[in-house]
């Protein structure tokens, strides 16, 4: 019994070695090992023998049983091996293959650089006011110093609807609207909104465009402080090296009225074409507001003053991007939408 | 306003100041120079030439053979213009002269001919030719007399200048003058600058004798100066004053109209030349129009005017329309003798309106609509007397004749050195601030710790304190205020939650595979109410720049569709687009129209192209329609919103949908008709649009967390056989209301509309998810829910289990 008895493991591991695969493996150690195979048999065979001879037979069967389990388990961690190896390399894919797409689009470059815009002056505590896109000639004029006759009305010349009622020329009538509203409390928004103006589409000129406002009514308001803050608007937007400068000019609805000027982003004052030689690049206009816009909407122009300011995204994009056509803007050709798909932080 | 750096050197010395540095000094303290024009235009050897003898060219009937004297030479020219005379002193460009646009002089030979130079037009030296005085627009020009073979040219064309462009704001009507602009460098460079001398000798003969004067409307002609001056001789001005008024961008024209214009741009005082015979009358009334009275101006048009024009006439007829042009009936012509100067104060509205009216502007309605300056009404008319006087050989008589009711007083300002001083953030000491107002010639008085200042009354624009503190620091130089904040309460900056919601719809629409579109609001009136979600009057323009853009949009879609057609016919092989904007529908209260605020998309083409694993896809109703309901879901309306086939006008019967949010109408999704695909050359596209404002302002609970089930849910798929006409999410909706509350969720994950159905009808199939989060359900509880629901389903929806 004991010859058979290592036979019978020679044979097992005779089998466990020519197993090539690890279900030919398991099917060995069911084979030899299973309930149903020869070394279970010889177990329960050694019911026949002296019950001397018992713990010795059982023994040497557990010997031969773990003898042939060890070898098993050896090769069945090195067949796992060589399976996974070989699912691994069936697996294997061109990396380099394109991904499944997926389709995004993104922000117009207006509302690029208006959220932009807008994000900057939340920071510094603004509100976003906006109002109606027809106008009552009140509210984009009168309102702001502009009565009816005034020649500065010729600068803006009008889309109207009745002889009272207007598509907005700026977004200012936001402003007299808020003043209005606000009845005589401190204010600090701007004005971001669609404006419209009587001339003929070309590559400088819309008859529709955008505009962004700013305003901010206080207690003693200073000169000083428009400037500071048009600084940080315009280190924000253009890069952190920008200088700013303000020239006098003239609008309806402040006093004193600026434009103001940064040094050229590009060359950095010395001279180039985007800043027509001159190292300075017109940005916006602004100014302290009218005594009689404060009036009229209910403020006491003694007490309160305040700064405004207003500019072009269409300009501010045009300048940013080096976009040479203002109609690029409104034709939405995706060709064009679709490069201002990257961020910008 | 173009101001010659020569003529102004007659009235202030600039210290040598090199024009472009004045012309950025002048821009950094208050008046844009636009442009620095070099008259020049680096042109060289141009010289006075003295045309000795001129034959006919034997090869060229057009052509002269000129003998020319040049100075150190006489030469061969030949010149094809048809006033090229012998005797006459014209303009030569020499061999190696080089002339605007860079064109260079060469010696020739034209026809066999030896040409050695050329002789010049004015245009030739780049004056425009509206310029160019009428007797020299076809040809050459002509140099006086005197002029000295061999001369520079350009030195007696006065061309060696620099003319500074001032881009002029409303608000500095004064520097519309050369004396205006002399104040102003005067001012920046603390200058004194020095008016011209008038005088001269009138005669014995009393003006007021010879014309009579009255005017019926002295709210619109507060004041009215005539000077007579008889005996004139029309004639050419002299060459100093015809290149000073075309330097300024003013026509030569004769002595006399010239002498005018000289003033008006000397002065900023539009005068007019009558002729006094020509009158008939021996006087002047001003007054306004007749009604349907008619006038012939100067440009040879005749007028119709209106009661509220004002008009100069001889007592009878109209011979002026005031401050705007004169009538031909009394134009200055060759044979005038005796000519009236007219100087006057036209109310700036007056002149306003009624050049408006007529469309016209000249140099003239431009200065009295700003308004000019009332004490140089009666200098101006000394002057241009003087001028006549001295060029026409003129006689002036005595006095003005005179009407005088302007107030030409200043409105006196008085302001406080801290209220400056607080305004601009500064501490500019109160010497500092006198020395400026002295340099701008402002009257002040300093006096209880306030300025009491009278500014001249050439500026008009200074009425009340700011504008004292706009001249303070426009003279002290705006780099020197400082930086700073506003100070006092902090605010909280932010967004409306309107405003946020929005940003998060174009933020999910682009995530979502759209790129944002900004289309024009004013469409044609055919288009303004097509895809309208409402049905409301429209906006139109009173005047419209083109009946393309005569009318504000009811709907985004058109003008989106337009973008796509833009794109597709430029080879796009996938158009998605949105965007969000108001249309204008009626009116409101107010009497504008409501503005609502929409959002719209078009989508066409390619959507999903990943065809080397087999995935390939173009855009069908259901992209947009997952899309929307994307969109629907992100907003928290999904359980508000439902779809309904319905019919929009425009688009596909069978493939629209009507948006409902808590059973109201907000919006549709759809295919476009393909009639309206083939008008715009679009192949499948789709379409949505939806109330922006209603979805989100729609007023939702807070968000409360649900506790995540700890219970198993039970899943029964159930196959139902249904009419083809029956709509899947009507089924839906029956299974919704029978499940009870146990029914957490129903999709729908298969549609057959096979041959192995019966014709007309088609399978749905549903999985229902059971579930309770308080304990495990039973089979029982299951059953009995389940069952509700096939019933439910065989009741009304006419369905039933798919064997
Ligand atoms: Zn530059």
């Amino acid at each position: 019994m004991e010859a058979q008895l290592q036979q019978l493991k020679q044979e097992a591991i005779d089998q466990v070695q020519n197993a090539s695969t690890v279900k030919e493996l398991q099917d060995v150690r069911v084979a030899y090992l299973g309930k149903k195979g020869p070394i279970t048999d010889l177990l329960k065979g050694m019911g026949k023998l002296p019950a001397e001879e018992r713990p010795k037979m059982g023994a040497l069967v557990n010997v031969v049983r773990e003898e042939v389990t060890a070898v098993l388990d050896e090769r069945l961690v090195l067949l796992e091996e060589v399976a996974i190896q070989q699912q691994l390399a069936n697996e294997s894919i061109d990396v380099t293959l394109p991904g499944r797409p997926v389709k995004t689009g993104n922000h117009h470059p207006l509302t690029r650089v208006i959220e932009e815009i807008e994000d900057l002056f939340i920071n510094m505590g603004y509100q976003i006011a906006e109002g109606p896109e027809v106008e009552k000639d009140y509210y984009n004029f009168e309102a702001l110093n502009l009565p009816k006759g005034h020649p500065a009305r010729d600068m803006q010349d009008s889309f109207y609807i009745s002889e009272d009622i207007l598509l907005r020329t700026h977004t200012s009538p936001v402003q007299a609207r808020t003043m209005e509203a606000k009845g005589g409390e401190p204010i600090k928004i701007i004005c971001p909104g669609k404006v419209y103006r009587r001339d003929s589409d070309d590559a400088t000129h819309s008859h529709q465009f955008t505009q962004i406002e700013g305003l901010v009514i206080g207690e003693n308001i200073r000169m000083s402080d428009l400037k500071g803050t048009l600084s940080i608007f315009a280190k924000k937007m253009f890069g952190d090296d920008r200088e700013i400068r303000l020239r006098p000019s003239f609008f309806p609805f402040t006093e004193p009225s600026v434009e103001m000027d940064i040094s050229c982003f590009k060359c950095g004052g010395s001279g180039c074409n985007v800043c027509k030689k001159t190292g300075w690049i017109e940005i916006l206009g602004a100014g302290m507001v009218h005594p009689n816009v404060l009036e009229m909407a209910g403020y006491d122009s003694k007490k309160l003053s305040g700064f405004a300011f207003g500019m072009g995204p269409e300009r501010i994009a045009m300048l940013k991007y080096g976009v040479e056509d203002i109609r690029h803007f409104y034709t939405n050709d995706v060709r064009f939408v679709s490069q201002f798909h990257r961020t910008e932080v | 306003m173009l101001v010659s750096t020569k003529w102004l050197a007659d009235y202030i010395d600039t210290k040598g100041i090199a024009p472009a540095d004045l012309a950025e000094m002048i821009t950094r303290s208050g008046i844009e120079v636009d442009a620095v024009i070099d008259r020049s235009h680096g042109m060289t050897n141009v010289v006075v030439g003295h045309v000795l003898e001129r034959v006919k060219h034997p090869e060229a009937d057009k052509l002269a053979i000129c003998q020319v004297d040049v100075g150190e030479e006489v030469t061969q020219i030949i010149c094809g213009a048809p006033n090229v005379a012998a005797g006459q002193k014209v303009i030569v460009a020499r061999p190696g002269a080089v002339l605007p646009g860079g064109i260079k002089i060469k010696k020739a030979k034209l026809r066999g001919e030896e040409s050695n130079g050329m002789i010049c037009s004015l245009q030739e030296l780049a004056i425009e030719g509206k310029l160019v005085p009428k007797a020299y627009a076809e040809g050459i020009y002509v140099l006086p007399e005197d002029s000295q073979p061999g001369a520079d040219a350009l030195e007696l064309l006065g061309l060696n200048d620099i003319v500074l462009e001032l881009g002029l704001t409303p608000n500095r009507s004064d520097a519309m003058s050369m004396l205006g602009v002399a104040y102003e460098v005067g001012a920046i460079i603390s200058e004194e600058m020095k008016y011209p001398e008038v005088n001269y000798v009138s005669s014995s003969e009393v003006a007021e004798n010879v014309l009579k004067l009255r005017v019926e409307d002295m709210d619109a002609n507060p004041m009215y100066v005539a000077k007579v001056v008889k005996n004139v001789v029309i004639g050419e001005s002299p060459l100093w004053l015809q290149q000073r008024l075309m330097a300024a961008g003013v026509r030569p024209h004769n002595n006399v109209v010239d002498v005018t214009n000289y003033v008006l741009m000397e002065y900023g005082q539009p005068l007019h030349a009558f002729d006094y015979d020509r009158l008939q009358t021996g006087e002047i009334v001003v007054r306004t129009a007749h009604a349907g009275e008619k006038i012939t101006t100067l440009d040879d048009q005749e007028r119709e005017l209106q009661p509220h024009h004002l008009v100069i006439t001889n007592g009878q007829e109209a011979v002026a329309i005031a401050g705007v042009m004169g009538g031909a009936n009394s134009e200055v012509h060759e044979g005038t003798t005796t000519v009236v100067i007219e100087s006057a104060y036209f109310n700036s509205a007056s002149v306003r309106q009624t050049s408006k009216d007529h469309n016209l502007r000249s140099d003239a309605s431009s200065r009295f609509e700003k308004g000019v300056d009332p004490n140089r009404v009666e200098a101006a008319a000394e002057r241009a007397a003087q001028l006549i006087a001295e060029l026409a050989g003129g006689e002036v008589l005595h006095g003005s004749v005179k009407v005088d009711e302007l107030d030409k007083s200043q409105k006196e300002v008085v302001v406080s050195p801290d209220f400056i001083n607080n305004r601009l953030g500064m501490k500019i000491p109160l010497e500092e601030m006198t020395s400026i107002l002295t340099r701008l010639k402002f009257d002040y008085e300093a006096a209880n710790g306030l300025l009491y200042i009278n500014a001249p009354t050439r500026r008009q624009d200074i009425q009340i304190e700011e504008d004292i503190v706009e001249e303070i620091a426009r003279i002290y130089g705006y780099d020197e205020i400082p930086m700073t904040l506003p100070v006092g309460e902090t605010t909280q900056g932010g967004l409306t939650p309107y405003q946020a919601q929005r940003r998060i719809v174009r933020n999910y629409l682009e995530s979502a595979g759209l790129h944002q579109a900004i289309t024009y609001s004013l469409t044609s009136k055919e288009l303004a109410q097509s895809f309208a979600l409402e049905s409301a009057p429209v906006t139109e323009l009173l005047m419209p720049m083109s009946e393309e853009r005569s009318t504000l949009r009811q709907s985004l879609i058109p003008h989106l569709l337009e973008a796509a057609t833009y794109n597709v016919a430029r080879k796009a092989d996938s158009v998605t687009l949105f965007e969000t904007g108001s249309v204008f529908l009626g009116e409101t209260a107010e009497g504008l129209p409501h503005e609502e605020e929409h959002v719209a998309a078009v989508m066409t083409g390619k959507w999903l192209d990943h065809s080397w694993q087999g995935e390939r896809k173009t855009v069908d109703f259901f992209v947009l329609k997952g899309i929307v309901e994307g969109l629907v879901a992100k907003l928290g309306l999904d359980q508000f919103v439902t779809f309904e086939q319905a019919q929009v006008d425009g688009l596909h019967p069978g493939r629209t949908a009507v948006i409902k949010l808590a059973g109201k109408f907000v919006g549709f999704v759809g295919q476009l008709h393909p009639t309206e695909q083939k008008k715009r050359d679009l192949k499948e596209t789709y379409v949505m649009e939806l109330n922006l404002a209603k979805l989100v302002t729609f007023s939702l609970e807070p968000l409360v967390y649900t506790p995540v089930p700890r219970f198993p849910s039970i899943t029964r798929d159930i196959a139902l056989v249904v009419e083809r006409g029956q709509a899947a999410g009507a089924l839906q909706q029956i299974i919704r209301s029978a499940g009870g509350k146990l029914l957490k969720d129903v999709r729908i994950f298969d549609l057959y509309e096979g041959d192995k159905m019966e014709p007309g009808q088609k399978s749905v199939a549903f999985s229902l998810t059971y579930e309770d989060p308080e304990r495990t359900l039973t089979d029982e509880e299951v059953v009995k829910a389940h069952s509700k629901v096939l019933k439910a389903l065989e009741e009304q929806g006419n369905a039933q289990l798919r064997g």
